[in-house]
């Protein structure tokens, strides 16, 4: 059977590449969209932090011996807690201005931890290998599935939709979201809201590293690999709708999928097809497929 | 008193003409200053490969050939980065010519800025003399009188590593092909030789550049069925083509992978374990001979202790050859001094002796050398075994062929 000239055993193996993709968008725009809603920062050190969470896996399977399952969980704690002190020594004085002032900071930020890494490792990336446990492949019948690849998929569903739960449906997440929207009669309630909020950024850009993990074995560990990555995710989240964290979720795998569809069919366009998208959307609907007017 | 006024006008002619004459040597060179600007990708994928390096490589040449010649001239050696984009390129080169006295620019990498340098040289009758990009067309259709095409090109690592694959059983290809010049240029030149030896395309996929993720790509390469899948394209993108390829089972599904331009630090990068077994052409390998050693090591030093890769070589062999060039045609005019070029053999500890063709194409055997296995490497940079030695002679697109204009036929 073949659909538009493309059997379609190749066809699915694309979606579930697109899926794949889809899975790091997620993940990445899922962060920007908590810090955005919660912090209405816009950060552009995201990609930077994403490529930290890679750099500190390999330099501690390097020099330390540390396996992926441990880099997995200890990373996004240590990279979040350099997100805790940025947030706690520069970004707090931004809050009160405008956004541009946040999104000039963190992109200055970017550029320094990228250029600081690319001087000491070169550009050309550093190798970190498949876990033993999903070196292979599955055989599905269309396509050849690494394991890992289908690890990936696994664990970023899993990561979004309790994130998800978290901020939507639990008291916690309910402080979070009243905070946002008026800080001074949430701190009334005897709730600590500064320290609140530098937690959420911290946990934003654990976010961001535990994707840079997952994607280590996958892409080299280069010091551009957030940068080339950021920009995308950025069209991610303003299709979805700024701070719309079920916006991120879905808006990351659809775009993923539709971006595989792409490349089969016409792969020249590739690169671009989600700015035309984010040209479209934004023109129908500013605020986003799942974003509501302030 | 008018005879007196004519004579003296006279004399006052004839003196001017006399001191412009008797101008020394020196004299004819602008500004009294030779200046190499180094122009390359400071900071993206090709950093590795061209970059700091190149500078680095670009000061040893000026050093070494000061010391050995004993050459009063003065030299100076700046750098730049285009951000491989043809428009930031063409920008440079423009501030580079016209207002900052800068003579020669070499390296030049990324073969869409390489092609946009070299029509700046030629209207500015300036000079460049390329290492980094790969189009052979810099020598073949694109050619002119002020640019000179050094280390390697398309043409060569398509007679080099498609013709050995295609003659070992690799009949049918697939192609990843680098969606701009230099992937073009590759593509077309392996194709051609893959066709010729017998072999057969089935199928081509032209990627954005640059691609992080390939499997989607990859994945339409193993459904081609090819025996072999051709991957025309460079640093990053062939690193995670290939670190992809083995992910999805490529080559334990019986095809193979053909890295049809793959330099010393993409190899460091990706680490034997997965590019063991691959076959690629250079021109230089810093483990070839005695001469190569010695200067790689000096390289090596002043370089963070890594290992130079054949473009950053090709930049060290090629200013060396400009300043001989520059004092035996006692000037640093652009046009003049790729004449002279052109007219002195060369010779170096890089490339060995060699000539520069009427067309600039810089002639120097290549290297068909074969990745070792993890088990066969003494250490890092130890990687490549020599399997074949392709002559001068064979090396590079023979002038017959040659579509450049300045070749009379």
């Amino acid at each position: 059977m073949e659909i538009f000239g493309i059997p379609s055993q190749a066809l699915f193996g694309q979606l579930l590449i697109g899926l794949i993709n889809g899975s790091f968008y997620a993940l990445l725009s899922l962060g920007l969209a908590v810090i955005f809603g919660l912090l209405n920062i816009i950060n552009f050190t995201h990609g930077a932090q994403y490529m930290l969470g890679a750099f500190v896996a390999w330099l501690g399977m390097t020099h330390l011996g540390m396996n992926y399952w441990v880099a997995l969980v200890v990373t996004p704690f240590v990279v979040g807690a350099t997100g805790v002190l940025i947030e706690r020594s520069m970004l707090k004085q931004l809050y009160k201005l405008d956004h541009l002032y946040g999104l000039l900071l963190t992109f200055g930020l970017a550029l320094i931890i990228q250029g600081l890494f690319r001087n000491e490792y070169g550009s050309s990336g550093m190798p970190y290998p498949v876990p033993d446990v999903f070196k292979g492949a599955f055989n599905t019948g269309f396509m050849f599935l690494p394991k890992y690849r289908a690890w990936v998929i696994v664990a970023s569903l899993v990561v979004c939709l309790a994130t998800w739960y978290v901020i939507e449906r639990t008291k916690l997440g309910a402080y979070l979201r009243a905070a946002t929207e008026n800080p001074s009669l949430v701190q009334a309630f005897g709730i600590n809201v500064p320290r609140m909020i530098t937690l959420t950024y911290g946990f934003g850009v654990g976010l961001a590293a535990l994707a840079g993990v997952m994607a280590a074995p996958i892409y080299q560990v280069n010091p551009t690999m957030g940068a080339d990555l950021i920009i995308v995710v950025f069209a991610v989240v303003v299709i979805g709708g700024m701070g719309s964290i079920m916006g991120a979720i879905v808006t990351g795998f659809g775009l993923g999928l539709i971006e595989g569809l792409t490349k089969v069919f016409y792969p020249e366009a590739s690169a671009t097809v989600i700015f035309v998208i984010m040209t479209i959307v934004l023109l129908i609907k500013p605020a986003g497929l799942f974003g509501t007017q302030k | 008193m008018r005879k007196i006024s004519g004579n003296f006008k006279t004399s006052l002619l004839a003196g001017a003409i006399a001191a412009m004459a008797a101008l020394p040597a020196q004299a004819q060179i602008s500004d009294g200053m030779v200046k190499i600007g180094v122009m390359n990708d400071m900071s993206g994928l090709y950093a590795d490969i061209t970059g700091p390096g190149s500078l680095v490589a670009a000061r040893l040449a000026v050093e070494d050939y000061i010391k050995a010649s004993g050459s009063k001239l003065k030299v100076e050696v700046v750098g730049a980065d285009h951000q491989n984009k043809p428009d930031v390129g063409s920008n440079i080169a423009r501030q580079w010519f016209d207002t900052d006295k800068v003579d020669i620019i070499a390296d030049v990498p990324t073969s869409s800025v390489g092609l946009a340098v070299a029509k700046i040289a030629s209207d500015k009758g300036k000079l460049m003399v390329n290492s980094g990009s790969a189009t052979a067309d810099l020598s073949g259709k694109a050619c002119n009188a002020n640019t000179i095409h050094w280390a390697y090109d398309t043409w060569m690592l398509a007679n080099g590593t498609g013709k050995a694959i295609v003659k070992s059983g690799g009949t049918t290809w697939f192609f990843l092909t680098a969606d701009y010049a230099f992937g073009h240029a590759l593509e077309r030149d392996t194709e051609a030789v893959v066709t010729k030896n017998g072999g057969k395309v089935v199928g081509k996929v032209r990627t954005p550049f640059p691609t992080q993720d390939f499997s989607s790509f990859l994945l339409q390469a193993q459904s081609s069925k090819a025996k072999i899948i051709g991957l025309a394209n460079a640093g990053g993108d062939t690193t995670n083509s290939i670190k992809q390829a083995a992910e999805f089972g490529i080559t334990k599904g019986g095809q193979n992978l053909a890295g049809l331009l793959v330099f010393l630090p993409d190899v460091h990068s990706l680490g034997l374990n997965i590019a063991q077994g691959l076959m690629l052409t250079e021109t230089f390998y810093w483990d070839l001979n005695d001469q190569t050693r010695a200067f790689s090591k000096r390289f090596a030093a002043a370089h963070g202790g890594k290992m130079p890769s054949m473009v950053q070589a090709g930049v060290y062999s090629s200013v060396i050859h400009y300043l001989k060039a520059v004092d035996a045609a006692k000037t640093d005019d652009g046009t003049k001094v790729a004449a002279k070029m052109k007219e002195l053999p060369t010779d170096d500890p890089i490339f060995g002796k060699g000539s520069v063709r009427a067309d600039g194409r810089k002639i120097h055997p290549a290297y068909l050398f074969e990745v070792k296995k993890p088990s066969e490497s003494k250490g890092p940079y130890d990687y490549y075994k020599l399997v074949a030695t392709i002559p001068s002679n064979e090396a590079f697109r023979p002038l017959s062929e040659s579509e450049c204009p300045l070749v009379k036929k």
